[in-house]
């Protein structure tokens, strides 16, 4: 059981490690959606960890009264709950934020790091550790979000938390700012996550190998039942 | 060096009998770069030296950022086949003479770390690097792309402040039978003659049709390129540009050479490792670059499209090759023998 694993290491997990956006690759939509300025991005990340964290608290508590065939309706409404406390919140003491998130606000509560935690970890483990856990992930979901902002937002509008940083003759590259932008950063940290989480002794991520190439259904030598040598 | 790893490649490809040639990638790398020399010349004449500092920038930089992440990466250097500097030139050719030289070093740093380095170097890039390079340059600095110089304003005065619409800008908005007529009888537009000959602004290789088919005319006679891309591609175009002029041939004459539709057909969409194998499937995808092309300049925002539908058909490629790959000779079809038996 969970039990013996160390809180010390829940924590952590969810920042390098497990990191739920560039590791588990969950909530890749708000995570491309907020990341054009380092204040959305911040706004959502400490969002999203608030509600991840007391419906993990609430799940873990209630993981023994909800029946298994309708845990995933019974989830949603406690996550819904808590997201629409959040958005009230929001709305009342911060409403610059909410104008700026938008619909990603209340779409929190189909985020698929907040079920997907709900799923993996709270519903299974004790309130102690899913609260732990959910800390974490917050904590590393809210750091992604930061890192990423802060390169579309530099590269893209020159600026970092809404300052100017580059002179005005020089010419920000709008394309960070937009979606294929957004991609790119995502991939490239990604990458550099892996790197990092390799570096610290974690297995590497397996994205299906072969199977999972574009040109999985016209490769003959996969049809033969060879696999890529480069793929190792 | 790279040819040992070419080979293993090749002699997958399809079924025996196998020919042996004496092709190299660098014998065919050079071929294209003897086929753009017209075009280089004439950018020279028409836009000055600063199109012939820009192609040399953009050359140095795109084998330079080739030789560092080949070695960064621990890969053996590819940087003798060529393709470095063909994919230098070509993004250049995409590119005004108006562009800052900063620009056209990140143009190549796209190309080539992000679209042919990280997905494994030469013959494994999905699309065409240099478009890519140009469409990033595109989106992000949009007033530098768009400011072209007028051809031989670079004698005139140093400062080219000199700067004009291309036709395609011109004819863009105006695509119907009155539009066209009025923009073809009216001053802000070339003659054919001009556009021929590439008297004309826009991007450095894209302006002399002649030049153009010149090196496409080499490319085919050399064998390095079949003629069915760039003939279907342009062919498509003709086309709908025909139905959409309402019929009107100098209409035509002028969207076929205008933009950049020629270097596009002739030395970017033919590229191996983003265009099919097959004849019938180089036709469908010449086909779905014309077609978006058209459409792209008749009822986008943008004047142009040759580089979004050659990447669009790029990606497609897969696709096309899998439902036109060639069946060995002497095989049966397994899958319909079987319906057969079943039925």
């Amino acid at each position: 059981m969970a039990e013996k694993r160390s809180l010390g290491k829940e924590l952590t997990k969810g920042i390098i490690k497990e990191n739920p956006v560039l590791r588990l690759v969950l909530g890749t939509c708000p995570t491309l959606a907020t990341t054009t300025s380092m204040e959305s991005a911040i706004g959502m990340g400490i969002s999203a960890a608030i509600v991840l964290v007391c419906s993990n608290i609430v799940i873990s508590a209630l993981r023994k009264v909800i029946p298994q065939k309708v845990r995933i309706p019974c989830y949603i409404v406690v996550i819904a709950a808590f997201v629409t406390i959040v958005q009230m919140l929001v709305k009342a003491f911060v409403p610059t934020l909410d104008e700026q998130l938008g619909v990603y606000l209340p779409l929190i509560v189909v985020n698929c790091i907040i079920l997907g935690r709900a799923e993996a970890f709270a519903g299974k483990n004790s309130v102690i550790a899913s609260a732990v856990d959910g800390v974490g992930m917050g904590i590393g979901f809210t750091l992604a979000l930061v890192v990423m902002s802060a390169i579309r937002e530099f590269f893209g509008a020159g600026a970092l938390y809404g300052h100017a940083i580059l002179p005005e003759s020089v010419p920000p590259m709008t394309i960070f700012i937009l979606a294929p932008g957004g991609f790119f950063v995502f991939g490239l940290v990604m990458a550099c996550a892996n790197k990092l989480a390799e570096m610290g002794g974690h297995k590497k991520a397996v994205l299906g190998g072969c199977k999972a190439c574009p040109m999985a259904a016209s490769c003959e030598k996969l049809a033969a039942g060879e696999e890529c040598k480069e793929e190792g | 060096m790279s040819e040992n790893t070419e080979n293993k490649k090749l002699l997958t490809v399809s079924a025996s009998p196998h020919r042996r040639t004496k092709d190299t990638t660098s014998g065919i790398m050079l071929d294209v770069i003897i086929a753009m020399c017209p075009a280089l010349v004439l950018s020279v004449v028409l836009f000055g030296f600063d199109s012939l500092k820009l192609v040399a920038v953009s050359v140095i930089f795109s084998v330079l950022f080739e030789a560092l992440c080949r070695k960064v990466m621990k890969r053996n250097s590819t940087i003798g086949d060529l393709s470095a500097v063909v994919t230098g030139i070509l993004l250049a050719f995409n590119l005004p003479s108006t562009m800052p030289v900063y620009m056209v070093i990140i143009g190549d740093a796209v190309a080539i770390i992000v679209v042919k380095q990280f997905f494994g170097g030469i013959g494994q890039n999905f699309v065409n690097p240099a478009l890519v390079g140009r469409i990033v340059l595109m989106t992000s600095f949009p007033t530098y792309t768009n400011n072209f110089a007028n051809p031989f304003s670079w004698r005139i005065s140093e400062l080219d402040a000199v700067t004009s619409a291309t036709p395609l800008a011109v004819f863009a908005g105006n695509y119907n039978k009155q539009g066209v007529t009025d923009v073809i009888n009216g001053d802000a537009i070339p003659t054919l003659a001009e556009m021929f000959f590439g008297v004309r602004g826009g991007c450095l290789g894209e302006t002399c049709a002649a030049a153009l088919i010149v090196g496409g005319l080499y490319l085919i006679f050399r064998k390095v390129i079949s003629p069915a891309i760039p003939l279907c591609y342009i062919g498509t175009v003709a086309v709908i540009m025909l139905i959409a002029g309402g019929g009107s041939l100098t209409f035509t004459a002028y969207q076929i050479m205008a933009g950049g539709l020629l270097l596009g057909a002739v030395f970017m969409a033919t590229d191996y490792t983003t265009s099919p194998m097959s004849l019938k499937g180089k036709i469908i995808y010449a086909v779905g670059c014309g077609i978006i092309t058209s459409l792209i300049r008749i009822f986008g925002s943008l004047p142009e499209g040759v580089s979004f539908s050659i990447i669009l058909m790029n990606i497609l490629v897969p696709l096309i090759e899998r439902y036109t790959h060639s069946e060995p000779f002497g095989t049966v079809k397994e899958k319909k023998a079987k319906e057969g038996d079943a039925a």
